[in-house]
Formats: C-alpha cells, structure tokens, sequence
C-alpha cells in the first residue's frame, strides 16, 4: 500500500473497519522497515504517519549521532528502544587541528551509563572525536555481555590499560579498530589480554600504536581467529613477523603491514611475496611504514586484485611508485605522500584509469631542504588518465586556475573537492589571481558536489559561485579567504543543502553570521574561528534561536567583546552542562 | 576606522551594537603600530594582510605563532585600505613562500619554520603529523645525523637477518628523520603548541624555540596588542630570556615515560629524547623546592661543561 493511501484512509471521515484492515499489521510493517539501513530514509519514513513513526523507531537497530550533544542519552533511549549499534561523533572537526580546548567535552561516559540501563545487548559502537577514559572502556567491556565492534577514530583521554579491559572482557568481540587517536600507548601488553579461547576476532585494527606487542600471542590469535578479514599492524611488526602471520591468515581482506625497511635476505623476500601470493582475498593494503623501494615488488601477487592503496606512510619516489601501479590496474583508491611528486602522478594517470578517490598528503612541512611536494601539473595529469575521479584531497605547495578548469572539465563528477594550497592566501602562481575562478569552475561543472574545501587567495567573488551554483554542497570548509561579510553570505543564502559550515581566519563578521539565522537549525553545526564575530553578535544569535546551542571559547587575555572561536549547533537537548570554564555558552 | 575602508564594514555592523564597533575602532586608532605589526606578521600571509587591511576596523584576534615570530619578512605598506590585492603584497608573498620548490636563505628557512607553525595549518591530523617520516631520497648518505641513532634505536626492535645479499643493502639511501612532536603548555596559556624535539639537537636550542614561542616577541611588537599576554604576564616575560639557566621566572619541566615530572637538563640530550613525553613551561614559585637550588645547579651544569 502507498504510504499516501494509508495517510488517506486513516484521515478520512468514513474509516471503518474494513478500512482500517488495509492497513498493515504493525509486525509486518516493522519487518518491512527493518530493511531500510539509510539514515535519511529512515527519517523521512518516520514523517509520514504516526504508525510509521512508531513502526520505524521499533524496528531501528543502529542510530547515527552526528553531534553529540544535538540530543541527549535519555531522548535517544525513550525513541529508540532496540537499538544494537551506536554511532557518534563529538568534538568540531578542527580539534584534529589543535583549535579546540583539550577538555572541550564530548566525552562518552554519560552516553555509556544510559546505554547499560536501557540496551544491555548493545553490540558495536563507533566513535569519532569522543573523549573516552580507561574507565569508561572498562565500564564498556563488563557491562555489555554481547558487545561486539569498538571503533575509535580521532578520539582521545584512553590508554592502552582501556584496550586490555576491552581484550579481557569482550568475549565476543568480532572488531577492535584503533585509527589516529590521541592514545596513551603505555605498552603492548594489552594484546596478550585476549584469552586463549577467544577466537570470534574479524577486524583488528593497532595501526595507531607505537609500542611493540607480543608477537607470539599476536601469532596464535590471528591464527585462531579463523575470520580475520582485516588485519592492520603497528610499526613494531618486521616484514619477516608479517610473513609468518600472512602464512596463517591467507583469508585477509585488508592488511596494514607493519613497518616495510628491515633488510631481508633473499629467501625471506621469497617467502614473504609467496605468503602475500595466497591472499586471494585481499582488496585493501596500508601500513608500509618506511618503506623501500626494493622490497615492493613482494607487493606485486597482491597488486592485482587491489581496490584500496594506502601508501601514505610511505615515501615513496615517483621512479618506485610507477613500478608499483603498474601492477595495480583495478586501484579505486589511491592514498599517498607527496614525495611522489608530479612525475608519480603522471604515473597514477597512466595506470590506474578506474581511479575514484586520490588522497595526496605531504610528506614533511618542516625541512630545511629543497621541498618539491606536488604541483597542479601532477593533479592535472591524474585528472586526463582517470576520468572517474570523484574525490579528491590534494595538499600542494602551488595551483593555477587555469589547472583546475581543465581538471575539472576532465572529471566533472567531483562529490568531494579538497584542494589545500598550503600556503595560506597565496594566489593563482602564474598569473598572480585569487584562485575564485578555479572553485567557481570546480562548482559550475561539478554539480554533485557535496564537500569543497577551498584554499589560496580567495576574494567574495569566490562564494559567489558557491552560493549561486553548488546546490547540493552540505560541508564547506574555508581558511583565510574572503574580502567581507557578502562572502559569508552568499553561501548562507545560496547552498541550501548546506550542513557543515567551518571557518577559520576570515573577515567574516556579525552581519555574515547572523544572515544564516533561518538556515543553522537546518545544519549540523557552524565553526568560525578568528573572524570577525562579536559576543553580541553571539548573544543576538542565541537570543534569537533559542533551539540552537551557542557556545564562544575565549582565549586568555583576548578582548571582552570579540568570540574568538564560535561553534553553533542545533540541539533538543538544550544547552550542555559540562562545558568547561574557556567554553561559554550564551 | 583603519583608513577608508571601513564604509562596508560599519554597514554592515548595522545590527548590533554599535559600540562594538567604536571599541574596536578606538582600539585601533590607538595602537595603530598593533594593525600594522598584524601586517608585518603575516610572513607567507601575504594575501591575508591585505584583507585584514580591507576588513576596516582591526580586531582583537586570537593569536597564532605568526605573532610570535622569530624572523619576520618586511611587510609591505599598510596604509592602503582597498581590498584589491597589489603587487606589493604580491612580492612579499612570494619572498616569504615557504613551501614553492626554492631554495632558501637562512631568513626564509627560519620563516619558513614559524609560519609552518601557524596553529592548526595546514590541516592535517596530529596523529599524521607526528608519523611523518622526513625522506630526503634524493639525498646522499651525508644527510645521516644524530637523530638518525635515534630513528635506529626505535627500530631495532624491528631489524632482524641483517645478513643478506650486498644488492639489499642499499646504504646510499635515504636519510631518515623522524618527526617527534611532543606538546608543550606554559603556565598561564590555556593553549599549548607543539615542538618537535628531533629538529633540535641539544637543550640549548631546545629552550631558545621555547622561548621563541612562549615568552619573546620582536621589537617592532607593541606590548599592548599581544592580547595573550595583556595581562602583565608581557612585562615579567620579556624581561626574562634564559629557560635553562634559572634567571627566568619560569622553569622547564617534562613528563617523562614513567608519568614523573623531572626538570629538563640532567640527562644527556640523547637520552632526554628516549623518555620526554611533554614538556610544561612551569612557574618557578610552583616548581617548589627547586627554585633555590636551580641556579646554584645549572651554574655547576655550565661549569662542569666547559671543564
């Protein structure tokens, strides 16, 4: 039945009975509904009716928290009453950059002690940006008897004492994935806590972790984890451990190899690529800590079948990269350092045709040398061989407008566009322009695009174009750039798709923040950051839209009246409690 | 106002409170050195310099190691209040460009380091910062230092069958320097930075970055700008310099691998790097019990070295 005829006839004056015996019982429709995963269908299926509403809260089992504290445990709970796996994201994306407050917040004991009373058969859980103590992992590994997935991305406040309560008391533990956190690395020890008999382990993920581990109790537990799909060593780990974990584990999926630079003797790179050879499986690889060129081509068996290549730890010349891809035709991912410099991308261009997301960091900002990095002829030359492209995260030292025109006319279905000139406010190199007619090309061409980071010498001109043409964009990012409150504006007026907002070092003042008044309830949240906001321009804010949480952190001795870091966010839950003192909420 | 350009801005501040804006403006038409020192700041910001000139009234901002830099490129003439951007602040940008393939001289090297050092840019995680291994490949064996015993030490845990095939053992290769960040918070700023420990390779330079970040400022600063320090703190710091040698107010301390905080200086520089966790710029009121016997200490340190 269409959802419209069940509105009708529940609405409609003559409902009898056998009307109502059209609609379906709420099992089946929970069942139903039980089959939709998306988030946003979801929502939009709870709107429809109230049979749906309930239906729908019922039959969710994962729930997506984009913002923390945009609702609280409790809400959460009463809505929800079967929910298995939680995701949530706390802090502002800038804290990975050092601009928020280290005890900022977001910490996720709260969110534990409700979800002990309320869903005791809780199984995965994955944070991002959370605060997160060794308590608060212990409380999690005795008071979920079922738990199963920990994932920690970015998040901080744990030591490795955290992850041995997690290895001795989650019995059924499929999934422990441990990715760039501000982790306490007090020792290996932790992985020798999975008891013998535990053998439900698929994804384990130590990558993050500098301290050395136990390699013989890592040995018998990838070996008796007969599931293991995704496998991601630390640094400790030689090339020739590697060969006799790959030996027993020939199923993975994903490995993140420990580090790459020992020296082997000729019969252990032998073994070594035979061992890699028998991973039929595998689709993803990372790790490649300091690797070097010699000892690639034990890669080669594996390059094959490869969809995902992380070589961003990596350092890798252009000369050893191009050997590499050409053993890697169907690459879909591609992740690597700059020390591959523009010939490497050449490379990339020539090899790797079903390419859909390039990532290209650099290697080291702070050397003394000569530094060579990328430049927009390399980013150009992917653009020609690999016409799929669809997101992109670029760190270079130079870009002209004319180079992300043609990269854009190459490859016009961008949904992510992250261009980071590292060089703050520099123009176009060649002709000395702002860079606004490059961005106006990315969103005038590109008209799925859903995440732009800008970067260079950007006047108005360039939100402009954004709020005239990228109508499906949902996160912006922007960093010293704009001439002037119209800037700021023209996006608030323009991108009504427009989710994330955060700004950094912009003229942008209180006449731009408060022109997106009737827009921020629809957004996640707003981040401005050494602009030009006022605290009354904060406070007329707040007074205004009561429904959205303005929260200011002052620096020490700054002026009274200026905000220096601004972070806005619609909230049921109303203001939050536990900002500490730097953190006003108006 | 800062020159003529204020027309939009005031405009545009219609909605609220126009008081904010005369403080502001007052603030500037007062400290008029602060606006240009912002200018002068800007190092590779050349682009952004002419926008804060643009913006009109200057503002209180938060301030970023641009502020406190340790060499500084001149800026170009601030008095022009157009938002275009000239071509003067065209050629100090790319005096001070620090990331296009130049080589550079010993001023831009030193801007280069601090403007690399703007917080939170260029916007890479903390955790890929720190892992960032320094390949120069293109290099010749000279490039081994002393942190490359270090990069060794961690590693020979990882090294196993170093007999092999002389082809293996490519000993022209790279030199490798990895980048160890460490955080550094000083008593009395809420916000800390970051240093990384194997770009220096003694304490003495160790403690001169420190102070570069925390307590100088250039001459051309006018105290009443540095917003961080407005509160006196300015007047205490300046007149101190040395962290090392006990005549400052301050002292510095780390946190070593066991969780103890130790004053920095007893250990070989080496060895200092093997167990620093962090390090915190303390008070020396609060470093109690060490204040009397700091300097007799590092007297006898400095003695004993030149012995």
């Amino acid at each position: 039945m269409e959802p419209s005829e069940l509105k009708r006839s529940k609405d409609s004056p003559n409902l009898d009975e056998s009307t109502r015996r059209l609609s379906f019982p709420d099992e089946v429709l929970e069942r139903v509904l039980s089959l939709l995963k998306s988030h946003r269908d979801r929502s939009s299926v709870s709107l429809v009716c109230k049979d749906w509403y309930n239906a729908e809260r019922w039959s969710r089992t994962h729930v997506f928290i984009g913002n923390c504290y945009s609702v609280s445990p409790e809400i959460v709970a009463r809505r929800f009453p079967k929910i298995r796996s939680v995701t949530l994201k706390g802090k502002p994306r800038f804290s990975d950059f050092n601009l928020v407050p280290e005890n900022w917040g977001a910490d996720i004991h709260a969110w534990l002690v409700v979800f002990a009373a309320k869903y005791p058969f809780l199984e995965e859980l994955r944070l991002k940006r959370m605060a997160i103590s060794d308590e608060s992992l212990e409380f999690l590994a005795v008071s979920f008897p079922n738990f199963k997935a920990l994932s920690l991305l970015s998040c901080d406040g744990f030591s490795t004492n955290g992850l041995a309560a997690i290895a001795t008391h989650c019995k059924n533990l499929t999934e422990l994935d441990i990715q760039e956190n501000g982790i306490d690395d007090k020792g290996g020890s932790w992985l020798s806590c999975f008891p013998e008999s535990f053998t439900s382990l698929e994804v384990l993920n130590f990558a993050n972790l500098s301290s050395d581990i136990n390699f013989d109790a890592l040995e018998r537990l990838v070996g008796r984890c007969k599931s293991m799909r995704v496998l991601k060593l630390n640094r400790s780990v030689s090339l020739e451990q590697l060969q006799r974990l790959l030996v027993n584990a020939p199923q993975l999926a994903e490995l993140g190899t420990g580090s790459f630079s020992e020296e082997l003797t000729f019969r252990q790179c032998v073994e070594l690529e035979s061992a890699l050879s028998n991973c039929k499986n595998m689709h993803t690889l990372s790790g490649l800590w300091d690797a070097k060129g010699i000892y690639l081509p034990a890669l080669y068996p594996v390059c094959t079948h490869l969809t995902f290549l992380n070589l961003s730890y990596a350092a890798l010349r252009s000369d050893e990269l191009a050997k590499l891809l050409a053993h890697c035709p169907r690459l879909k991912r591609l992740w690597v350092l700059d020390t591959v410099e523009d010939k490497g991308l050449e490379a990339v261009g020539m090899n790797c045709p079903l390419l859909e997301e390039l990532r290209v960091f650099p290697a080291d900002l702070f050397d003394e040398e000569i530094i060579h990095g990328v430049t927009e002829a390399g980013f150009v030359a992917v653009s020609f061989g690999c016409p799929r492209l669809h997101y992109v995260l670029y760190f270079c030292c130079q870009m002209t407008n004319a180079a992300v025109a043609t990269i854009v006319q190459n490859c016009p279905d961008f949904t992510h566009f992250r261009l980071c000139i590292m060089n703050p406010g520099q123009p176009d190199h060649i002709t000395n322009e702002p860079m606004d007619e490059a961005f106006g090309a990315v969103v005038k061409t590109c008209t799925k695009l859903q995440r732009l980071s800008v970067s260079g010498r950007l006047t108005d001109l360039t939100f402009e174009y954004i709020g005239r043409y990228a109508k499906n964009l949902e996160t912006l990012s922007v960093a010293f750039a704009g001439s002037s409150d119209w800037g700021m504006q023209c996006v608030m007026g323009g991108c009504s798709k427009l989710r994330k907002l955060e700004i950094r070092d912009c003229p942008f003042g209180n006449a731009a923040l408060l022109s997106g008044l009737e827009k921020y309830e629809s957004m996640r949240s707003l981040w401005m950051s050494a602009c030009n906001v006022t605290m009354n321009g904060c406070r007329l804010l707040a007074r205004e839209m009561p429904r959205l949480n303005v929260e200011v952190m002052k620096e020490d001795g700054s002026d009274d009246s200026q905000a220096d870091k601004v972070y806005v966010y619609r909230s049921i839950a109303g203001p939050r409690r536990d900002a500490p003192p730097s953190v006003l909420t108006l | 106002m800062q020159g003529g350009g204020g027309g939009s801005e005031s405009g545009s501040l219609s909605t609220v409170s126009r008081e904010d804006n005369m403080v502001v403006s007052s603030e500037d038409s007062s400290c008029p050195d602060e606006s240009e020192l912002e200018l002068g700041l800007g190092l590779c910001l050349g682009g952004f310099k002419m926008h804060q000139v643009s913006r009109g009234g200057q503002f209180a901002r938060i301030l970023t190691a641009k502020d406190f830099p340790s060499a500084i490129s001149a800026s170009p003439s601030p008095s022009s209040s157009s938002s275009s951007s000239s071509s003067s602040s065209s050629s100090s940008l790319s005096r001070a460009n620090v990331t296009a393939g130049t080589k550079r001289t010993a001023d831009s090297v030193a801007a280069a380091n601090s403007s690399s050092q703007v917080v939170g840019w260029p916007p890479i995680r903390a955790y890929r910062m720190n892992s960032m291994v320094n390949q120069a490949k293109n290099q010749t064996t000279e490039g081994f230092n002393s942190t490359m015993e270090n990069h060794k030490s961690e590693t020979s845990t990882v090294e196993k069958g170093t007999t092999g095939i002389s082809s293996y053992h490519n000993s022209g290769n790279a030199k490798l320097r990895k980048s160890l960040f460490v955080k550094v918070n000083m008593d009395g700023i809420p916000i800390g930075r970051k240093v990384d420990m194997n770009a220096h390779e003694s304490y003495e330079k160790l403690a001169k970055t420190l102070e570069d970040m925390f307590l100088k400022t250039t001459p051309n600063v006018n105290p009443a700008g540095s917003r961080a320090l407005e509160l006196g703190m300015m007047n205490k710091l300046t007149r101190s310099s040395k962290l090392l040698d006990g005549s400052s107010d301050f002292v510095l301390t780390y946190e070593d691998k066991e969780g103890d905080w130790m004053l920095v200086g007893d250990v070989p520089w080496k060895m200092f790097l093997c167990s620093v966790k962090r390090l915190r710029i303390m008070r020396t009121s609060e470093a109690t019990g060490l204040a009397p016997r700091l300097h007799e200490r590092n007297c006898q340190r400095q003695r004993s070295k030149h012995i």
